[in-house]
C-alpha cells in the first residue's frame, strides 16, 4: 500500500493527550497486540518446544530429533513429546531414559499407540 | 586451570575434561560501584565502575599516571570469526581492554537448522554455536574473568526454528544474555509467524528462569530499511512488541533490553534526528534496560569514518543513557572483524564515554525547543502504527500486508515492505494445539500444562530435569572426523612452538597483513596497481580493502591485504638486550657523592618541547629528582649553541630532543651535534643523548649519539644511562 504522510490529521485525537496519557496509551495498545500471541503460546506446542523438553528430561540433541519426529507421525504432539516418553516409561516399567533411548532408536512405537487410547475415546 | 599473564591461553589444555565442566555461575552482571563518585589518578569521575585487576588503559593515559577508568556501562563487543578457539584468544585481549559482554555471531544459516548443532564445525561469519563451543568459551571466560577480576557475560543469540532447544542449552550452560526477537526470525529470517511467536513463549521462560538478560532484534529494521531514519516509529513499535511480550511471558522488566542504534550518520545531521529518537525511547521504555548499539548501515571501507560516526552514537549515549554500550569494529564494512579492531571499537568506547564522563551534569538537553516537538512527534507516530496494526485485525495480519519494513515515514507508505504469510514460511504447520491431557515433566514451562495430581511439581514425574539436576544433561563432542577444533588445532600445530611466529588477524597463524599506500593516480589504476605493489611485495592472495579518492588525477589512498609466505624463527632472529636500568637509590647515591649537570634543548627549527621537559623536571619524574642540575635552552635551539652552552658550562652532557623527522632532519641533527662536538674537542669527554617519538637507542648510536630513547622512555631511564656512561668514561681516563 502507498500512502503520503497524513499524520497531521491522523493524529488530531492524540493532539489533547498529556505525555503520560500518551506513553499510557502506547503500553495499552502494545499490550492489546501482543494478547493474541501469548494465547497461541499458551495453548500449543511446536517440535523445538517439544525438543526443549525433552533435552530438559536428560537427552541428547542427537536422541530427542528422532523421538518428536515419531510422537509427529503417530499424530500424538498434542499430549506432548515428554509425555509420551513418561507413560512409555511407566508401561513397560523401565526409566525414563532407557523409554526415551529405546524410542529414538525406533523401539517400542508400537507401544506408544496405546498410551493415549483411553484419552483418545474422550475425543470421540 | 589459571591464565599466567605472560602465556597464551592453552586451548588444547582448555578442552581437556569439557564434559565435565559446570558453569560456576547464572545470570546476566552488572558493573559494580555504579552511581558513586570515583577518584582515579588526578580526577573525580562521575560516571565508572570498579576498576579492573588486569588492563591495559588507553595510550593517552600516559600523561595521567597510566589510569584506566572503566565506564559505568557495560561494554560489548562483538567475535564472529567462524573458530572458537581463535575467538577466546580475542575474548582475553578484548577483556583487559575492557569489554565484559562477549557477543558471538552465529555461523550464516544456523536459523534455519531446526536442531541444535553438536561438535565444532568452522562458521562463515560467526561460529556454530553448539554445547562444546559454548562450554569452551564459557570455561575460557570463566578464566580471564578471574584475570581481570571482573565477571564477563556470555552472549548469542536464541532465534531460528530451534529457539527453545538453544535457550535450553544455554541455560544450562551458563549463557548470560541473547538475542531473542520472534519479530526477527519473521521479518529477516522468514519463519513462520505462528511458530515463531509460540517457540519465543518457552525460549523466553527458559530465558527468564536462567535470568539471561535479552536484547531485542528492533536494530535490524535500521540495518534494513533504505533510509533508516524514517523507521524511526516502526522501530518503536518492534521494541514495544517485545519488551511487553516478553514481560508478559515472565522476564522481569531490568532483563529485557532494547538494541537500539542511533539510525543516521554523517553527512546527514545525525544528531538532531538520533537524538529526538533516543529521548522517545526512554521516555516511553522507561521501565527497560538500554543497550546502545552503533550505527553499521552507513558504514563504508574507512575505518576512520566509521570511527567518527560511533563517537557520536556515543556522545548520544551519554546525553541520554545506556546500560550496555555495543561496539562495531571499524573494519566490518570490509571484512569479518580482526583482531586489534575489536580492541579499537572498544578502546573508542571507553575513551569517548571517559571524556564525556559527567557531561549531563553541565550539558541540559532542551526539551522546550524543536527536541520536545520531534520527540513527541515520533511517539505519536508510533502509537498511530500500533492503533492500525489493531484496525487491521493484529500483528499477523499487518505483517502479512507488509506493513513493516515499509521506506515510508510513519504514516507514510511506499509499500516496499517486507510482507510474510500467516500461513506459510519456514516451520508452517508445525504448530500443535493441546491436548487437555497434554503434559511436559519439566520445571520451567510457558501456558498449558496438565500436571498429573500426585506431582507437586511437573518435573517430579521424572526426578527432577536438568535445570535441577546437572549431571542427566547428556554432552555431545564431535560429529564430524574432519571438521573439527581437533583437526584444525593440528593443522597449526607448528606455532604452538613459541619459537615460530606468523601474523595473523583472524584466525591462529592466518599470514594476513594489511599495508596502506598512497598512489599518485586515478582510482581505478591505484586499485590495479595496488595489487600489483602487494604481489611485488611477495603477498599471495592479495586483494584491495580500502580505497579513497584523494583527487581524481592527483591520488588515491588505497589499503591491501594478503598472505604472507614465511614464517619469522625466533632463534634467528636479533632482538637487542634491554639496558638494565639502576635503581632510585643507586642513582641517587652515584650523583650525591659526584654531582652532575646538563645542558638540554631541543633542537633545530622544533617547537616540541613535551618529551624534554617531562625526561628534566622533577614534577614528572624527569632526572631532577635524581639531584641532576640542567640548563634548559628551550626550543628550536641551533645546535651550536647548545653546544657552546655545553663549553660553557663544563656540563656533562647534553640531552638534544628532537621530535620533526621531515626529510630525515633529526638524523642530521643528531650527527651535526656530534660533529661540532668533535670539532670543539669536547666529544671524548661529554655524554650525547638524544630523545624523541621517532628515535630508537639504534638510530641515534649510528648518528653519533650515545645514546637514543624514544616512546615510553622516563626520567630514570636517561638518569640511569647518565650515571653508567659516566663510570664508563672516567674509568677510560
Amino acid at each position: 500500500m502507498k500512502r503520503a504522510d497524513d499524520f497531521e490529521t491522523r493524529r488530531k485525537h492524540l493532539a489533547g493527550l498529556t505525555d503520560e496519557q500518551l506513553k499510557e496509551r502506547f503500553w495499552f495498545l502494545a499490550s492489546k497486540i501482543v494478547e493474541p500471541m501469548l494465547e497461541l503460546g499458551y495453548r500449543n506446542t511446536t517440535p523445538a518446544i517439544e525438543r526443549s523438553v525433552l533435552l530438559r528430561m536428560g537427552f541428547s540433541s542427537l536422541e530427542v530429533k528422532p523421538i518428536v519426529e515419531g510422537v509427529m507421525n503417530k499424530g500424538l504432539m498434542k499430549f506432548g513429546a515428554g509425555n509420551v516418553v513418561w507413560r512409555l516409561s511407566k508401561k513397560l516399567g523401565i526409566s525414563v531414559r532407557e523409554a526415551g533411548i529405546a524410542l529414538s532408536e525406533g523401539k517400542h512405537w508400537d507401544e506408544v499407540d496405546e498410551l493415549f487410547i483411553k484419552v483418545l475415546s474422550h475425543d470421540n | 586451570m589459571k591464565l599466567e599473564i605472560n602465556k597464551k591461553i592453552d586451548v588444547k589444555e582448555l578442552l581437556k575434561d569439557l564434559d565435565k565442566y559446570e558453569p560456576r555461575r547464572r545470570g546476566w552482571h552488572w558493573r559494580e560501584g555504579r552511581n558513586e563518585n570515583r577518584t582515579i589518578g588526578d580526577f573525580e569521575f562521575h560516571e565508572t565502575s570498579e576498576a579492573l585487576k588486569n588492563y591495559i588503559p588507553l595510550p593517552g593515559s600516559r600523561g595521567f599516571g597510566y589510569i584506566d577508568p572503566q565506564p559505568d556501562c557495560v561494554i560489548t563487543t562483538e567475535i564472529a570469526s567462524g573458530r572458537f578457539e581463535d575467538d577466546i584468544r580475542r575474548m582475553r585481549m578484548a577483556a583487559w581492554h575492557g569489554a565484559d559482554h562477549i557477543m558471538v555471531i552465529r555461523t550464516a544459516g544456523q536459523s534455519h537448522v531446526d536442531s541444535l548443532l553438536e561438535g565444532t564445525p568452522q562458521g562463515i561469519g560467526g561460529i556454530a554455536v553448539t554445547r562444546k563451543q559454548v562450554r569452551a568459551s564459557r570455561k575460557a571466560l570463566d578464566l580471564i574473568e578471574d584475570e581481570v577480576g571482573r565477571p564477563i557475560n556470555f552472549h548469542s543469540y536464541i532465534s531460528g526454528v530451534a529457539g527453545p532447544d538453544i535457550a535450553v542449552m544455554f541455560a544450562e550452560e551458563g549463557i548470560n544474555g541473547a538475542h531473542q526477537d520472534p519479530q526477527y526470525n519473521v521479518l529477516y529470517r522468514n519463519v513462520n509467524m505462528v511458530r515463531s511467536f509460540t517457540d519465543a513463549c518457552e525460549a523466553k521462560k527458559i530465558m527468564a528462569w536462567a535470568d539471561m538478560l535479552q536484547i531485542d532484534g528492533a536494530h535490524n529494521a535500521n540495518a534494513t530499511a533504505m533510509k533508516a531514519w524514517k523507521v524511526r516509529p516502526e522501530l518503536m513499535v518492534q521494541h514495544a512488541i517485545n519488551c511487553i511480550f516478553s514481560k508478559k511471558v515472565g522476564i522481569k522488566p531490568e532483563n529485557i533490553a532494547l538494541s537500539t542504534v542511533p539510525p543516521t550518520a554523517p553527512p546527514a545531521p545525525c544528531m538532531r534526528l538520533d537524538l529526538a529518537y533516543a529521548v522517545a525511547l526512554r521516555d516511553l521504555f522507561s521501565e527497560y534496560k538500554m543497550r546502545a548499539q552503533q550505527n553499521t548501515k552507513y558504514m563504508e571501507s574507512d575505518m576512520r569514518e566509521a570511527t567518527v560516526s560511533h563517537t557520536l552514537n556515543l556522545m548520544i549515549s551519554r546525553l541520554t543513557s545506556a546500560d550496555i554500550q555495543s561496539t562495531i569494529t571499524p573494519d566490518e564494512g570490509r571484512n569479518v572483524p580482526w583482531h586489534y579492531n575489536n580492541i579499537a571499537a572498544i578502546s573508542t568506547a571507553k575513551q569517548a564515554l571517559n571524556g564525556m564522563d559527567g557531561l549531563r551534569e553541565m550539558v541540559k538537553l532542551d526539551r522546550e525547543g524543536p527536541l520536545g516537538k520531534d520527540v513527541r512527534e515520533l511517539k505519536e507516530r508510533a502509537i498511530l502504527f500500533m492503533e492500525e496494526i489493531l484496525e487491521s485485525g493484529g500483528y499477523f495480519n499487518a505483517a502479512e500486508e507488509g506493513f513493516f519494513i515499509d521506506s515510508g515515514y510513519y504514516p507514510e507508505r511506499n509499500g516496499d515492505g517486507i510482507p510474510r504469510q500467516i500461513h506459510g514460511g519456514i516451520g508452517y504447520g508445525f504448530v500443535f494445539e493441546r491436548d487437555p491431557d497434554y503434559f511436559a515433566p519439566v520445571s520451567v514451562h510457558y501456558g498449558y500444562n496438565n500436571v498429573p495430581k500426585e506431582f507437586a511439581n511437573a518435573s517430579d514425574a521424572i526426578g527432577g530435569d536438568t535445570f535441577e539436576d546437572r549431571s542427566k544433561i547428556q554432552y555431545v563432542d564431535e560429529l564430524d572426523e574432519t571438521d573439527n577444533v581437533n583437526t584444525r588445532l593440528k593443522e597449526t600445530e607448528k606455532y604452538d612452538d613459541p619459537k615460530t611466529l606468523r601474523p595473523e588477524v583472524e584466525w591462529k597463524a592466518d599470514g594476513i597483513v594489511s599495508t596502506t599506500i598512497f598512489l599518485p593516480c586515478d582510482e581505478r589504476t591505484a586499485e590495479f596497481a595496488a595489487i600489483k605493489c602487494g604481489e611485488k611485495m611477495g603477498l599471495d592472495d592479495v586483494t584491495l580493502v580500502h580505497k579513497q579518492c584523494i583527487h581524481p588525477s592527483e591520488g588515491t589512498l588505497v589499503e591491501i591485504k594478503g598472505k604472507v609466505k614465511f614464517d619469522i624463527k625466533l632463534d634467528e632472529l636479533v632482538i637487542p638486550e634491554k639496558i638494565p636500568v639502576l635503581s632510585d637509590e643507586q642513582i641517587r647515591e652515584d650523583i650525591n657523592d659526584r654531582p652532575m649537570f646538563v645542558v638540554a634543548a631541543t633542537i633545530g627549527q622544533d617547537e616540541h618541547s613535551v618529551g624534554l621537559k617531562e625526561t628534566l623536571d622533577i614534577k614528572h619524574g624527569g632526572i631532577e629528582r635524581f639531584g641532576i642540575k640542567y640548563l634548559y635552552l628551550g626550543t628550536s635551539c641551533p645546535v651550536e649553541k647548545l653546544v657552546d652552552a655545553a663549553i660553557e658550562t663544563k656540563a656533562d652532557a647534553i640531552l638534544a630532543s628532537t621530535i620533526i623527522t621531515h626529510d630525515d632532519v633529526h638524523i642530521k641533527n643528531m650527527k651535526k651535534l656530534n660533529e661540532l662536538c668533535i670539532e670543539k674537542g669536547i666529544r671524548d669527554r661529554i655524554i650525547l643523548i638524544c630523545g624523541g617519538t621517532q628515535v630508537t637507542n639504534e638510530i641515534a648510536i649510528e648518528a653519533g649519539m650515545d645514546a637514543g630513547f624514544g616512546r615510553g622512555s622516563h626520567g630514570n631511564d636517561v638518569a640511569s644511562f647518565l650515571v653508567k656512561k659516566r663510570r664508563e668514561l672516567t674509568n677510560a681516563r
